[in-house]
């Protein structure tokens, strides 16, 4: 029964996200099953998906962080201006912004660690402060680039007038973060801190380190999805921030099986979650269904996925109790 | 009765009837037997003893009893009437109360809200918070308890806090007390009155179960033992027709070797001294530890025993005075400090800071360890992680499954070993085990310490914390007596007895004779 609890826990919600496109398959056979379509998709959940890999650091740790879309309007608004005021060249421009935006993620992580505050709390202050700056520094308007400078290749290049070239950006963020979350003694730090901060931090590791870090490491895929965003935009603008970026990418964590408590959660699975977000978004416009109505589905989804989390959490606790004595017994 | 011995006192005044049969009750779970056709009387008016192992399946009959779990077989009679099974609301309804080791309180409410919480009281919707702090008051003084009513229970001490919980049972009109382990947290003077609490009540009427690892106190408390084992009833006899002997053979099925093994003592260079250190409830506490040293740290439960410790790992941190490793003056701000200084601390709560209950046996080896078996571009060496976390599994005979299991999964023995193990990874030179077999049964205890003398042997210096006079007697060198957060003073080997520590612990007697 355990197995069977185990692998619906591990499985379930790639079969979710294959029972959505077999649905779609079938009622949208002409439009939805193209290759065009999925690669689509893909270029569009690309800036989710790096944003929810630095939500997902951020959970591992016992956090949370709401202050992403700010981040992103920030880090844009911030790299227009530097490019067209400073005239500092592109790549450059991109590396300071990103040391900028990590430096501030730090900060937000000090101020809610040492301060005790809830980060969801701290993070949603922070949220307004980012957004708010984003605008001041534009002055509330577009930052357009010179005609003669051409930033488009992040957001709207493709590779071989295919591979959208956002989508090679996302599949590297997601290598690398497995890689690091999975194999490296600093990524394991992120769960050992989530699944008990005070038994590890008496085990030796800095743990208000590795919270502060997690801060700053989602400020650095904020950043970076905000540098993409602007490329696709062709401008700098702080609007933004009003995005629901925080929403979307919390929701596909949480659909992602990544804890609201702490120490559980696996890149890939976030992925499925940004996946199931935006192949359900996709499949809500071809079936003609309005944007409002489409608000309440992903707010309903995003409820269900909160709510398995909460009963999986009850059914573990119910079931330790009923393990505890056969467990003592085999130990 | 069962038993046709001479008629005594137990007999005469005590047996008025059976209050709880249970018969041949069956409980399975996936792969394992919890309870396996365990029969169980309790007479109205004694005072039983459940004992058995960890994982003897004295939880799981509890919980039989309480209603919280349903057996698959079997009969529970309470006072005459049969069940197939109970509900809490039922086991209640027959009066049967339990407290548990972890308590069932709101901190946040007051000692009199927590007494009647769940129950009516008066008319009507709204009730009068005096009248509720005078009728707890009056349960509270029946047993001569001096808790203020309108007091915070998160502002209560534990022993305070189990008081609490027994006045609930009582403001219930419990018949029948479950007490699962209620000494395990604490001091010597918290047991005397606990006893003379449970004494009272029983000699009002209240018949109690009353579970617990230390037999001292079965044959202080009890009038009849029964003893599990394996998920059986091993069996049940008068306390009186007993020793500690013949109980520890029944529970674990062999006699067991001397309680506290000897080991060859061989003192090396000095490893920790400190000097006038000061803070965190601690004062003006200096010692030094060798090679090969066990030092106990007695004292009462605040006298700042786990204070102490907690500075000598940076957990917590100091106000004045130093700490030297190996001569050497070092500041210790923080565990990771610490552990660089070849510092381990083996903490008191288990489950909330020894251990990473969710993750792994293996992670949980490593965590100390993780940067140290980690290459230059910080992967860890998974070959190298799988050995060390094979070689202490072995070598401490830790039993899991296999290194992946999850700590929760293991037994407390187990666990404790586990904690231990993380340890010996990271190569402490000086180990503190704070109450290191609380909760443990008397196998895993007896493991544990041949684990400390194994480790004194190899030269480790290590300081031991314990509540229990027993053990803190038997496995230290010599006795630094702790009161109030200042040494009362020190006890060399041939000066160990129950009686002198208590008086310095008590601050009866004040002798820091060996001024360093």
């Amino acid at each position: 029964m355990n197995n069977v609890k185990g692998f619906l826990k591990e499985y379930a919600i790639g079969a979710f996200l294959l029972l959505i496109i077999v649905i779609m398959s079938i009622l949208k056979p002409t439009i939805f099953l193209t290759v065009g379509n999925f690669v689509n998709i893909l270029d569009q959940v690309a800036i989710n998906g790096i944003l929810t890999v630095g939500i997902l650091f951020v959970m591992l740790a016992q956090g949370i962080d709401l202050s992403v879309g700010g981040m992103m309007a920030f880090s844009g608004v911030v790299g227009a201006k530097i490019i067209t005021v400073f005239g500092i060249p592109y790549p450059l421009a991109v590396i300071v912004v990103l040391i900028i935006c990590v430096l501030v993620g730090c900060l937000q992580g000090y101020i809610i660690v040492n301060t005790g505050i809830f980060p969801m709390i701290g993070t949603l202050a922070m949220m307004g402060v980012l957004g708010g700056a984003a605008y001041v520094i534009s002055k509330g308007q577009y930052i357009i680039f010179p005609d003669n400078m051409d930033i488009s290749f992040l957001g709207q290049g493709r590779i071989g007038g295919l591979i959208p070239v956002s989508v090679l950006v996302l599949l590297i963020v997601l290598v690398v973060a497995s890689i690091v979350l999975n194999k490296t003694f600093f990524g394991r730090y992120f769960y050992l801190v989530g699944s008990n901060s005070e038994a590890a931090r008496l085990s030796g590791i800095q743990t208000k380190l590795v919270q502060i870090v997690s801060y700053g490491i989602s400020g650095l895929f904020a950043s970076f999805a905000g540098i993409i965003y602007m490329s696709r935009l062709g401008s700098g603008s702080a609007q933004i921030y009003t995005g629901g970026w925080e929403m979307s990418c919390l929701t596909a964590a949480v659909i992602g099986g990544v804890s609201l408590m702490g120490g559980e959660g696996k890149v890939i699975k976030a992925f499925i979650g940004v996946l199931i977000i935006g192949v359900l978004t996709t499949s809500m416009i071809m079936l003609g269904i309005d944007a409002y109505a489409q608000k309440i589905v992903t707010g309903i989804v995003f409820l269900a996925a909160v709510c398995f989390d909460g009963i999986s959490k009850q059914m573990a606790t119910n079931a330790k109790m009923k393990i505890e004595e056969p467990a003592k017994q085999a130990g | 009765m069962i038993n046709t011995a001479p008629v005594d006192y137990y007999e005469t005044v005590k047996s008025m009837g059976t209050i709880l049969e249970v018969k041949n009750v069956v409980k399975t779970y996936p792969g394992v037997i919890a309870l396996n056709n365990v029969s169980l009387d309790i007479q109205q008016g004694e005072i039983h003893a459940l004992i058995g192992e960890n994982g003897a399946g004295k939880s799981t009959i509890i919980k039989t009893i309480t209603g919280a779990i349903a057996p698959d077989d079997g009969e529970i009679t309470i006072s005459g009437k049969s069940y197939k099974s109970l509900t809490p609301q039922i086991s209640r309804a027959e009066g049967i109360e339990a407290v548990y080791q972890e308590f069932n309180l709101a901190g946040s409410l007051t000692v009199a809200e927590n007494i009647f919480i769940g129950q009516k009281l008066g008319k009507g919707p709204i009730f009068n918070l005096e009248t509720l702090f005078a009728k707890a008051k009056e349960v509270l003084s029946m047993y001569d308890v001096d808790i203020n009513p309108a007091e915070k229970v998160r502002d209560l001490t534990i022993a305070r806090m189990q008081l609490v919980e027994i006045a609930k049972a009582v403001a219930r009109n419990a018949k029948l007390l479950i007490l699962d382990e209620p000494t395990a947290p604490l001091t010597d003077n918290e047991v005397s009155t606990l006893f003379s609490i449970i004494k009272k009540l029983n000699a009002d009427g209240v018949t109690i179960i009353y579970i617990s690892h230390r037999l001292e106190e079965i044959f202080e408390l009890t009038d009849r033992v029964t003893v599990m084992r394996d998920g059986q009833t091993v069996g049940t006899d008068h306390t009186k027709n007993l020793n500690k002997e013949k109980l520890i053979e029944m529970m674990v099925g062999r006699t067991l070797q001397e309680a506290f093994p000897q080991r060859n003592i061989n003192y090396g260079a000095e490893l920790l001294e400190l000097k006038n250190v000061s803070g965190n409830g601690v004062d003006d506490i200096s010692f030094k530890l060798r090679e090969g040293e066990i030092i106990g740290l007695a004292g009462l439960v605040g006298a700042g025993r786990t204070e102490l410790a907690r500075i000598i790992f940076g957990a917590d941190k100091k106000e004045s005075g130093e700490i030297f490793v190996r001569g050497e003056k070092v500041d210790i701000d923080s565990p990771a400090i610490a552990i660089k200084h070849g510092i381990g601390f083996l903490t008191e709560d288990r489950k909330a800071q020894g251990v990473l209950l969710s993750v792994s046996v293996k992670w949980n080896t490593t965590i100390s360890v993780l940067r140290r078996i980690s290459g230059a571009l910080g992967f860890i060496n998974s070959a190298k992680e799988k050995r060390i976390t094979n070689d202490l599994t072995n070598s401490l005979s830790i039993k899991t499954p296999s290194i992946e299991q999850l700590v929760k999964n293991l037994s407390g023995g187990n666990q404790q070993k586990v904690a231990l193990a993380k340890w010996m990874a990271s190569d402490s030179k000086i180990l503190i085990f704070d109450e290191p077999t609380r909760g443990i049964d008397v196998g895993a205890k007896h493991e544990i310490y041949l684990l400390i003398n194994a480790l004194a042997e190899k030269g480790v210096g290590i300081i031991i914390i314990s509540s229990e006079m027993e053990e803190i007697l038997g496995v230290s060198d010599r006795l630094i007596v702790l009161h109030e957060g200042k040494i009362a003073g020190r006890l060399e080997k041939n000066e160990f007895s129950q009686v002198n520590v208590l008086k310095l612990a008590s601050g009866e007697l004040d002798k820091d004779k060996e001024a360093v």
